[in-house]
């Protein structure tokens, strides 16, 4: 379970994240919307102990992150895709490093595990470096859930993918969440896939969440046909036109 | 070609880092290579009768850049493959971080220098095992500054991201002049002999010398050398750890490699 009480996070002079509240409850799905720029990877950040907030605290499990970092990061993982694996080792070599670092037990039952439920099988002893986008990504997704998460952070999970690997990717993470207690955090450009997945949505402009609610809740609220019009509602300002 | 020129001038002109390696490399060709040559005029027969102090120097000079390299190595493939990120969302402690780059840069740079050691003997006819067992401490002093400069290096990137990729390269060419590889102490100016003196290189180098020349071991000099290294790296894990700290506040850690 997730905890962000009065969350701010600025650098210099420029507030990235402004006193954000929300929890994420266990077999939650949450969204994170927003623009470029809004704060939503700074959030993801904190979160992962990556950054130190500037105010505020994050509970996992009803632990602080800064306090227990290291013990919470056991639990928790993260997918990206500006973040990679590296290119020279294969798939497996790759899973055999994370599941080591994450002094996973069964190391060889959960690769096999997550091979056979992602579609890896055939690729396993290849370079990873040499994997097409759709196959680094269900490869990073078997990085991401090595460790068995209990809290999953996801930053654009489909970004760039062909709508095949996207649709794989999320029919995978609505079967994971209703075997596994587990917690997610999506961060998405993707509206429909947001839709799809998310049992909340919460809005973010500028660093701060403007509107939260479920997706159905969103639209009537805004009296739009759909969450891509609510966002394009929410997030435009006169002064962008 | 004028856009060209553009792109790579703007790119230098933006970047601190770039405009300090154009300078660098040859200032510090120009007084190393000027304090060899000052050294060679001065004292022509220092060496006549003791044939390979300088291959052997050459080694252990090696050796100390290919442990520091090593290490800063094995940060810079993360940066490069974009999955530095995923290093530091792992579950593992700094101290467990600089434990396992010592260990995997030890042998990252035995796997480079064993050949290299075996092939001067039937080369040239020079062995570096007639230092005898002061060599262990000699190579282990050299290791743990190799270390503690790898330490410095890898808090610069983390600090300031692959900008600091430059330094990384040039840290132990910073030294050589002053660590008096080739060449005693004396031979430096007075400003840079008291300079010299706070460096461990010093001492190992002389003390290889030393023993090579006189058949002779001044254990003073391992000693100094071993205080010296306790120091910087102390300070050097200090730095480490600061250096994570503040890449934790300014948000450095995220994205790295981009």
């Amino acid at each position: 379970m997730i905890e962000v009480i009065n969350l701010s996070k600025s650098f210099q002079n420029n507030k990235a994240v402004n006193n954000i509240n929300f929890n994420i409850g266990k077999n939650e799905i949450i969204g994170l919307l927003g623009p470029n720029g809004c704060g939503k990877t700074t959030t993801i950040a904190m979160i992962l102990g990556l950054l130190k907030p500037t105010k505020g605290k994050i509970l996992i499990n009803k632990k602080n992150i800064e306090h227990h970092r290291i013990e919470l990061l056991h639990k928790m993982n993260f997918i990206s895709p500006y973040i990679e694996l590296p290119k020279k080792l294969t798939v497996k070599q790759n899973l055999i490093v994370y599941a080591k670092l994450y002094n996973v037990k069964d190391i060889n039952e959960r690769i096999d595990y997550l091979s056979s439920t992602l579609r890896l099988s055939k690729i396993i002893n290849s370079l990873t470096g040499e994997l097409s986008s759709g196959q680094k990504n269900r490869v990073s997704l078997a990085k991401s859930l090595i460790n068995n998460p209990s809290v999953l952070l996801l930053d654009e999970p489909t970004a760039s993918l062909d709508p095949e690997t996207g649709n794989f990717i999320r029919s995978f993470l609505e079967d994971y969440i209703n075997q596994k207690e587990i917690s997610i955090l999506l961060a998405s450009h993707n509206m429909v896939e947001v839709e799809r997945l998310c049992t909340s949505v919460m809005m973010m402009k500028s660093g701060e969440i403007i509107d939260r609610g479920t997706p159905n809740e969103l639209i009537k609220k805004h009296g739009r046909k759909n969450l891509e019009e609510v966002f394009l509602k929410l997030v435009r300002t006169e002064d962008e036109f | 070609m004028y856009g060209l020129f553009l792109r790579h001038f703007f790119l230098i002109k933006s970047s601190f880092p770039r405009i300090l390696d154009l300078i660098y490399w040859p200032s510090i060709q120009i007084i190393l290579w000027g304090f060899i040559s000052k050294f060679f005029s001065a004292y022509s027969d220092y060496y006549n009768n003791t044939v390979g102090i300088i291959l052997t120097c050459a080694i252990l000079y090696d050796f100390l850049f290919r442990s520091s390299i090593s290490f800063n190595m094995l940060f810079l493939e993360e940066i490069w493959s974009r999955n530095f990120t995923n290093l530091f969302i792992a579950p593992m402690k700094i101290s467990e971080i600089i434990i396992s780059l010592v260990f995997t840069a030890l042998i990252r740079t035995l796997i480079g220098l064993v050949p290299a050691i075996l092939l001067t003997s039937p080369l040239f006819g020079i062995s570096i095992l007639k230092l005898g067992i002061p060599l262990f401490f000699l190579f282990l002093s050299l290791y743990i500054f190799g270390i503690t400069l790898g330490l410095f290096v890898s808090s610069g990137l983390i600090r300031f991201g692959p900008s600091f990729e430059n330094i990384a390269w040039s840290s132990l060419f910073l030294l050589a002049p002053l660590g008096c590889i080739y060449y005693p102490i004396e031979i430096l100016p007075e400003f840079f002999q008291i300079l010299a003196k706070g460096l461990p290189l010093v001492y190992i180098f002389d003390e290889t010398r030393n023993i090579l020349v006189n058949n002779f071991v001044n254990f003073q000099n391992i000693l100094n050398a071993f205080y010296l290294n306790a120091i910087y790296l102390l300070i050097g894990i200090c730095l480490f750890y600061f250096s994570f700290s503040k890449a934790r506040k300014k948000g450095s850690l995220i994205n790295m490699g981009e």
